[in-house]
């Protein structure tokens, strides 16, 4: 055993003088309290180790023990609706061990090895398997079967598989005989390093859209599974509400939820609605399919930079079982922030801001881990990324959100004056863009009819053509517009009002299904539609605007609930009869 | 055993670098014996082998590289604490200095706290009712939340402060089990003086813990100060059981004593010369509030910060605001019109709010209404822009309203008396009184439920 003792401490960085034997980014034990650290930098004369927890009270001199293996988590069952800090450490048994506040060196197992999982094996002895094939399936949650998959490095022969029954995480229920004649165990769970990306068989096209139920994602700016989206805003500008609105309603199966640097408050909120909160799909509670990472603002900044790979690692464990799967990362800011503050402990040459010079390169790495793949089993799954981003004085020109942009593909951003004026979501329609219209608009043409697009498309227009009316009003006050122009304002008005604000505390409004939003778009258009062709006629605007149908369609995302369809029909005839009577 | 390092190698503002010294832990706290019988004390910032970097709290002045004689203390930065320490007046280091002696600790506790385990955590839903109408109503304080004000030089963020104490009724909360722990990080004597004597006239004195580290005293400190303060806080709230707000001023004199040390410790500067953690050290303060299972106390913080220049995206204000649930802006234009206490609506939040409104907390109404509230001056703002352009004459008739509107709003709503405390009814019928002015097609954010009820413009 070499022995390997800590020379110098400073911050979170601690380092070993003279050659050591570690491996760059191998997993190691630091002190006699076993802080986990992770190698990163070595030279002959100096290892250098980051620690992911506080190295108040350590000592020249104390031990530093290799594991001989990067930094990596424990997949198998148990890692849905459980709370994990930003290395796969269950908060609830950390709890159960040191109490409200997190003491350092805490050693508990990632995932509880105690519990008894009801396996049904899938290979018989003389099959040959290989990579990624799946083995046995259980039950996780009553809504996710748990699918075990051989690790991708190991293939050949089963020489042994145990009967059907209840099992242990760390059972051994089958073994595989390789080429060469090794043995290899098989459990129900696996090791995988965080920092490498899980392989897949192939990557297919991001054709089919993530449905949000948000209207003003699904129509004007959709991400598609598999694709990656920032949401960059300012504080205060709903960036954590919008990812909790699509961490609750997203379509995908499992949601992965990186809480990221953000607040503990925040943490215990999430914990606490998604439990009571009720899937519509399966009527079982969100954290049926919720997995969450909780690494607050105030817990080790390392471990802060390292829980974003843990999420994605978990991530592409369940996209591998054929899973769809989201992770919401907040923020994305602090992981950058996090890298910065490493960066300079280590006195590296700083670029822009201070940030080092690999930013992007992390960034992207991050970004690429999102897709939509066929997997090693043989079956289709995906990882959609969405990132918050914090820039720094809410501005956009700031490193880590420019950099965001160039690998994502799909841009919501947040707006100060919009959030001031209490208008939620937040997203900018003028700031924002999707990429994945080529993409996904034939899913939407098949799905919801051709009208679909074309309606959204005439929506961006009106709004376009608002946005170059309200440069004039600004200068010149909206009396001096013609009527006609004076239209588009009042339209616009209502698909701002009416249509892009929702209200996420309204029972109805806080999911939208896509043929309510495709509804609301035909109302809206046909009253403008209808309202130009009288205005045609020199029936002055102040005569439609009397009517008050303007005022009704602000408001009928609350009147029309979800399962009501029909009633827009109704709406229709009475924007056609109202009218008439001024015609 | 003792054993006693004499001299230092090195002598850098207010670090100093001694060689040759084993055992040393980090973030150890040193004693530091002056030849002329001074004693200071000291951190272990850095350690590098026997070469060790100590940051000297209360300066390095007088130092020599032959004059000290340094121990180790064996134990990291501790506060001691007791039952006994409320009522009492703390250096910025956490020492006594109003002559009434040592404190007997009953224990001690390591200043820099443990993070809360998320889990551990209780959602905060009970509102604490401050009798101002603006944070009420519109952003409502919660127990357990850090709120914090972002005020400027010259604004009257002290008085707002004081009123809110004074005020602050938290339920649950009564005599026995409510304290306030006041720390002052860089302030004017005078103002500290202020806030005693506020303390005083209110009948709290008894129930404060006040850490002063004025203006004058070390800088280094001053890095202690909050720290002190919230390991306090928190065995009040959360061994005794109390509710304590927590009130910081000013941040920005701490975050400029941050970047001070870390400049004299050759760091590499993040933006505007502040280190590139001051987001994790602003967040290991501002995290320690909150409620945990278990525990019936809570720390709710108020930290107080002066924009450098009025500028919000200066990164203290940025920073902070990216860690608190919301803010309470301070405006120096309404403050020059003479409104009282000058609060900026548009730019201040709750993020907390949601939760703790509404039926069975305040009154049904209250999120509708704020939210209509919010919108319908965001449209005053918007109609006094167009008015600064093409004069308040040709504006249409609902932007008229909309800016007759932002006068009463502003009058009535905003300005109130620093001794007058209104109840949750009054600002919320207050609110609706002031829409009651506006035509009932504009207001879009609530139901036709409500304005049956509450829209009524004959008032």
């Amino acid at each position: 055993m070499e022995n390997n003792v800590i020379y110098g401490i400073n911050g979170p960085v601690v380092t070993v003088q003279g050659p050591t034997d570690f491996e760059m980014m191998e997993m190691v034990y630091v002190g006699k309290d076993n802080l986990v650290g992770e190698i990163i930098g070595i030279t002959s004369e100096l290892t250098t180790i980051q620690v992911y927890e506080e190295t108040t009270g350590l000592k020249p001199g104390d031990p530093i023990r290799g594991t001989g293996a990067p930094m990596n988590v424990l997949l198998g069952p148990g890692i849905i609706d459980n709370i994990f800090d930003g290395i796969e450490r269950p908060l609830k048994a950390i709890e159960e061990q040191s109490g409200a506040f997190i003491s350092r060196g805490s050693q508990v197992n990632s995932l509880d090895d105690t519990r008894l999982w009801n396996v049904t094996l899938k290979v018989k002895v003389g099959d040959t398997v290989k990579g990624g094939q799946i083995y046995a399936t259980l039950p996780e949650t009553p809504i996710i079967e748990h699918r075990l998959m051989v690790p991708p490095a190991i293939s050949g022969k089963i020489t042994m598989v145990k009967p059907d029954g209840e099992y242990k995480l760390f059972d051994v229920i089958a073994t595989v005989e390789d080429d060469l004649g090794n043995q290899h165990n098989l459990t129900l769970c696996q090791k995988w390093p965080i920092r490498t990306s899980r392989p897949i068989a192939d990557r297919l096209s991001t054709s089919v859209p993530l449905i949000t139920g948000q209207r003003v994602i699904d129509t004007m700016f959709p991400v598609a599974k598999g694709g990656a989206a920032a949401i960059p805003g300012g504080f205060g500008t709903g960036k954590t509400m919008t990812q909790h609105q699509l961490a609750k309603w997203c379509d995908a199966d499992i949601i992965v939820y990186v809480g990221c640097g953000e607040r503990g408050n925040e943490m215990s909120q999430v914990l606490e609605e998604f439990s009571e909160l009720i899937d519509p799909k399966s009527n079982r509670p969100m954290t049926d399919r919720t997995v969450l990472i909780a690494n607050t603002s105030n817990m080790p900044v390392a471990a802060r930079e390292a829980s974003i790979y843990t999420g994605i690692t978990l991530a592409e464990y369940y996209r591998d079982m054929g899973y769809h799967v989201a992770i919401m990362a907040d923020s994305t800011s602090r992981w950058a922030e996090a890298l910065r503050e490493i960066s300079g402990r280590l006195e590296e040459m700083p670029a822009e801001e201070g940030f080092p010079a690999y930013l992007p390169s992390r960034l992207a790495e991050f970004y690429e881990r999102a897709g939509r793949v066929d997997t090693l089993s043989g079956s289709q799954g995906s990882v959609t990324i969405i990132g918050a981003v914090s820039p720094q004085g809410s501005d956009f020109s700031e490193p880590v959100t420019q950099n965001t942009k160039r690998f994502t593909r799909c841009f919501w951003a947040l707006d100060k004056s919009l959030a001031y004026a209490r208008h939620y979501p937040a997203i900018n329609w003028m700031d924002s863009y999707s990429e994945y219209f080529n993409d996904i608009d034939p899913w939407f043409i098949e799905n919801t009819g051709e009208d679909f697009v074309e309606y959204r498309n005439r929506i961006s227009a009106l709004l376009q053509e608002e946005s170059s009316l309200m440069e004039i009003v600004k200068l010149i006050g909206a009396d001096v517009l013609p009527d006609d122009q004076k239209l588009v304002i009042e339209i616009a008005r209502v698909i701002r009002v009416g249509f892009l604000q929702q209200n996420a505390f309204h029972a109805d409004d806080t999911f939208v299904p896509l043929e309510k939003q495709k509804l609301m778009m035909k109302v809206i258009l046909h009253l403008y539609d209808k309202s130009k062709e009288i205005i045609a006629e020199s029936i002055p605007i102040s005569k439609i605007t009397e009517l008050g149908l303007f005022e009704k369609l602000n408001k009928m995302k609350y009147d029309i609930p979800n399962n009501r369809l029909e009633m827009f029909d109704d709406y229709i005839d009475d924007i056609n009869n109202k009218l008439s009577t001024i015609m | 055993m003792l054993i006693e390092y004499v001299g230092v190698k090195e002598i850098n503002g207010s670090l100093i670098v001694m060689d040759g010294v084993t055992g040393v832990s980090n973030e150890e706290i040193v004693d530091i014996k002056l030849d002329n019988g001074t004693v200071r004390q000291g951190r272990v910032v850095q350690i590098e082998g026997e070469r060790i970097v100590v940051q000297v709290f209360e300066g390095t002045r007088n130092i020599s590289l032959s004059n000290t004689k340094t121990v180790l203390t064996g134990h990291p930065m501790e506060q001691p604490l007791s039952p006994e320490i409320i009522g009492r007046v703390l250096d910025g280091a956490g020492r006594p200095i109003d002559g009434l002696g040592e404190i007997f600790p009953e224990k001690r506790a390591n200043i820099n706290g443990t993070p809360i385990n998320p889990v551990s955590r209780v959602y905060p839903t009970n509102y604490i009712n401050t009798g101002i109408s603006t944070i009420d109503t519109l952003m409502t304080l919660i127990r357990g939340q850090k709120l914090p004000i972002f005020s400027g030089s010259g604004m009257k963020h002290n008085d707002l402060a004081v009123q809110i104490v004074r005020q602050a009724k938290i339920s649950g909360a009564n005599a026995n089990n409510f304290c306030v722990v006041f720390a002052a990080m860089g302030v004017q004597k005078d103002v500290a003086e202020y806030f005693r004597k506020s303390f005083e006239d209110s009948g709290v004195l008894s129930r404060v813990v006040m850490l002063l580290n004025l203006s004058n005293d070390p800088i280094i400190e001053r890095t202690l100060t909050p720290r002190c303060a919230l390991t306090i806080a928190e065995y009040l709230a959360f061994e005794l059981d109390m509710h304590v707000l927590v009130i910081m001023t000013d941040m920005t004199s701490y975050a400029e004593a941050l970047r001070e040390f870390s400049s004299s410790k050759g760091e590499i500067p993040g933006r505007k010369g502040y280190p590139g953690y001051l987001y994790s050290d602003l967040a290991s303060l501002y995290e320690r509030a909150g409620m945990i299972k278990g525990h019936s106390g809570s720390v709710t913080q108020i930290p107080i910060l002066t924009m450098p220049n009025d500028d919000i995206t200066h990164p203290i204000p940025d920073l902070t605001g990216y860690i608190t649930e919301g803010q309470i802006t301070l405006d120096r234009t309404l403050q020059g019109q003479g409104f009282y206490p000058p609060v900026s609506v548009l730019p201040s939040l709750s993020r907390l709010m949601k939760d703790g409104i509404g039926e069975g907390f305040t009154r049904a109404d209250h999120q509708p209404l704020a939210n209509q509230l919010f919108a319908s001056y965001a449209k005053v703002i918007d109609a006094r822009s167009l008015a600064s352009v093409i004069g308040e004459e040709e504006l249409s008739p609902i932007d008229k309203k909309y800016i007759e509107f932002g006068k009463l709003f502003e009058g009535r709503f905003v300005n109130q008396g620093f001794n007058e405390n209104r109840s949750i009814e009054e600002s919320l019928d207050l609110g609706w009184e002031l829409l009651s002015t506006l035509p009932r097609s504009e207001l879009d954010r609530v139901d036709d439920e409500l304005l049956d009820k509450f829209y009524n413009p004959q008032n």
